[in-house]
């Protein structure tokens, strides 16, 4: 049990950190939230920066053009951009956490050099396209199908809650490829251009007023064959790697944010007096207690990690669970800090206690979440139904 | 950074498992519990001999030398397997009163519990452990402690109404984490293995959700609390030992609570040990610091931090 950073990672830490202090300034103004054109561009621009800097895919296989850092690094790497205020991935969420890792993982050479490079550049932006009106939690009943027709397949369907779908360049795509197989095997994946004919995206509007999510229509969409990442009809193993990289990966830097919230509701507390009273203080010491837990549990799960060179474990799910429930408590207490003022849809917190809400539905609910739980790591019976592969 | 346990951490704590498999195992537990909870003089002495006690004392005063990481995963294994006695008062007065540290002496303590002492008529000692140190008392300077019927079947308790009050002792405070955290492990443990053995409708009841989800929720709990007591062992600051000690009370109650719900009927008899592990959780709960203490603690923290 060894909690300090060796020599190595801490001068990491130094010259990333410098690196911050002096890059940071050069970032363009903050866009609204709510402006996701405001944002992609703002989100690419930092990736180029990073990129120009020999920071961009610090945790991808350097063979794939990353850095190759260990998951500490990565952890580092979080930590010290989390704490400089620097821009959390954001529009190039997909590219960098989890389509390219799959590429790198599971494309050929072509599709990775076609690929990788402008993600780590920020050059291309990408989205997912999983889910579909009748397939969310049990997604391998997606329907969208795909016909090969020479060198192409013709895609046919829609998918639902895509997120900035608007702002992307490529969507990572299942399909069905073959309708008679079973279920988890009738799949394929591929990597859809935006801009192909037959694409519409129409925004959906969110509970917090923001078009961060999509409905795609395909309607005879071709997609070339040699778009395809792993071989036709295996696209469900392919999902798992992508998931696995979704799940494990994808809310780390998001603690330390929540931990500095965690400060500012306090200092906000003792300014209106909210802080004299006993069960809003206790409520904000659980928090303290609580996101501190998950800090560490983040810690445990990059050291087990980092031992099994860097896939992410089951750990994940565990850590999803917990930290997506968290989230949503730090900021219902953020309200009851705020008094009244938690009704101003201007008030940063306001806005972030609206798009937690999200945490534990999006990346798989919390209710699959335990049964991934229960049953990969407790090894309860599978359900009579429901299958995760 | 390398947050997971070290070969000789690993070895040390199976090595702990197995003498308590041994030694405390189920028909041992019982007969415990038979005995109203009083201290197995004999077990004592051999924890002591396999270091239960002088775990930390520095070799040259026959102790192991080892740190608070070692010892938190002693306790974890104690608090596993419902061992009784005042493990923690015990390995504190190790290297201060002699007996403690060979286990040749049961040491109690009248500051855990706000006015109560636990295993009183048993106890060799009763010493006061605050933040700064230790006084020596002993069960003859209380003449008014007087016994009640303790809740927990496994520690006898008094009441000492003019208890004194006096700041808790970090150490104290994680090595009883620890043992919740133990506890809170083998519930998880107890549940999920029932839940694969017991069929309702034809399956297993593991195979229902809401009997999934509870067990899920059991493990995420406890690998909370785990990752918190671990790191707390490590920084040895005092704000992360509170908040481990909220976690892992959270941890310990809960799930035992939810283990009883997945035992059914056969969770609320006597027979069942998922009992004994409630009762033991809440009696922790109260020691040394509580939830409320703990939180203020913690909020303290932040503000302090401004
Ligand atoms: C903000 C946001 C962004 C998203 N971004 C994307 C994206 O970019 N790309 C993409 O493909 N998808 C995206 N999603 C979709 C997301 O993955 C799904 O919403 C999610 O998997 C749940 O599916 P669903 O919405 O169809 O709900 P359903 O599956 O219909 O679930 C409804 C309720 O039933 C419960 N339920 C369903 N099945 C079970 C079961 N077996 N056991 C117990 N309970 C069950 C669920 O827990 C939930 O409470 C996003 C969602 C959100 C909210």
């Amino acid at each position: 049990m060894d909690l300090t950073y060796t020599e190595e990672e801490e001068g990491f830490r130094a010259r990333l950190r410098s690196w911050l202090a002096l890059s940071l300034p050069k970032l363009p103004p903050k866009p609204d939230p709510l402006d996701w054109p405001g944002r992609r561009s703002y989100d690419t621009a930092w990736q180029r920066m990073l990129y120009d800097a020999g920071y961009a895919g610090l945790h991808w296989p350097v063979d794939a053009g990353g850095q190759g850092a260990t998951p500490t690094q990565h952890l580092i790497y979080l930590e010290e951009t989390e704490r400089a205020g620097a821009p959390y991935v954001g529009a190039n969420f997909v590219g960098l956490l989890h389509a390219g890792p799959t590429v790198a993982a599971e494309g050929t050479a072509e599709q990775r050099a076609r690929w990788l490079p402008p993600v780590l550049r920020g050059d291309e932006v990408w989205c997912q396209g999983f889910s579909e009106p009748d397939a969310g939690s049990d997604l391998a009943s997606l329907r969208t199908k795909a016909v090969r027709d020479g060198d192409s397949y013709v895609v046919t369907g829609s998918k639902i809650w895509t997120s900035h779908a608007e702002v992307a360049d490529w969507c990572e795509l299942l399909v069905r490829t073959d309708p008679q197989a079973p279920r988890h095997r009738g799949i394929s994946w591929l990597a859809m251009p935006m801009d192909a004919p037959g694409v519409t995206v129409r925004p959906l509007r969110t509970l917090a007023g923001s078009a961060e999510f999509a409905e795609m229509f395909l309607d005879e969409v071709r997609v070339p064959v040699a778009n395809r990442v792993g071989e036709e009809n295996d696209g469900w193993r392919v999902t798992m790697v992508t998931l696995s990289f979704e799940r494990g990966t994808a809310f780390v830097g998001e603690v330390v944010a929540c931990r500095r919230t965690l400060g500012e509701l306090a200092r906000r507390a003792r300014r209106n007096g909210h802080w004299d009273d006993p069960v809003l203080r206790r409520r904000l010491g659980r928090l303290n207690a609580e996101f501190r837990a998950l800090w560490r549990l983040t810690q445990w799960n990059v050291s087990e990690a980092q031992n099994a060179g860097g896939v992410p474990g089951t750990g994940g799910s565990v850590f999803k669970l917990r930290y997506s429930h968290a989230r949503q408590e730090l900021y219902d207490t953020a309200a009851e800090v705020l008094g009244p003022d938690a009704m101003d849809l201007d008030e940063e917190w306001t806005g972030d206690r609206l798009s937690s809400l999200s945490y534990t539905i999006a990346a798989g609910t919390s209710q699959i979440q335990q049964n991934i739980v229960a049953e990969r790591i407790l090894g309860l019976p599978k359900g009579r139904r429901w299958t995760s592969g | 950074m390398d947050f997971r346990l070290t070969d000789d951490q690993r070895a040390l704590r199976s090595g702990v498992r197995e003498l308590l498999a041994g030694r405390f195992g189920r028909d041992a537990l019982r007969a415990a519990v038979d005995r109203e909870g009083t201290v197995d003089r004999e077990l004592w002495r051999e924890l002591g001999a396999a270091g239960f006690f002088a775990l930390r004392l520095p070799e040259e005063e026959g102790g192991a030398g080892l740190g608070l990481p070692e010892a938190v995963l002693l306790f974890e294994e104690a608090g596993r397997a419902l061992l009784n006695g005042p493990l923690v008062a015990t390995h504190l007065a190790a290297g201060r009163l002699p007996g403690a540290a060979d286990g040749t002496q049961v040491v109690t303590c009248g500051t855990q519990l706000r006015g109560l002492i636990p295993h009183f008529t048993d106890a060799d000692a009763a010493v006061v452990i605050d933040g700064a140190g230790m006084r020596i008392r002993y069960p003859k300077d209380l003449p008014h402690a007087r016994q009640f019927r303790s809740m927990d079947p496994l520690t006898p308790l008094h009441r000492i109404p003019d208890g004194p009050m006096v700041p808790p002792r970090p150490d104290a405070i994680l090595l009883t984490a620890a043992e919740q955290l133990g506890s809170a492990a083998r519930t998880t443990e107890m549940a999920v293995q029932y839940a694969k053995e017991r069929e309702q409708f034809g399956q297993p009841i593991g195979g229902f959700q809401a009997v999934k989800h509870l067990c899920a929720q059991m493990l995420v709990r406890t690998e909370v609390a785990r990752a918190a007591v671990y790191a707390a062992a490590v920084t040895e600051e005092f704000t992360e030992i509170a908040g481990a000690k909220l976690l892992a009370d959270e941890a310990a109650v809960q799930g035992a609570r939810d283990c009883l719900q997945v035992f059914g009927g056969m969770g609320f008899t006597w027979e069942a040990d998922v009992h004994l592990h409630l009762k033991r959780a809440w009696l922790r709960e109260q020691m040394w610091l509580t939830a409320a203490e703990s939180e203020e603690i913690q909020a303290e923290a932040l503000a302090s931090a401004l």
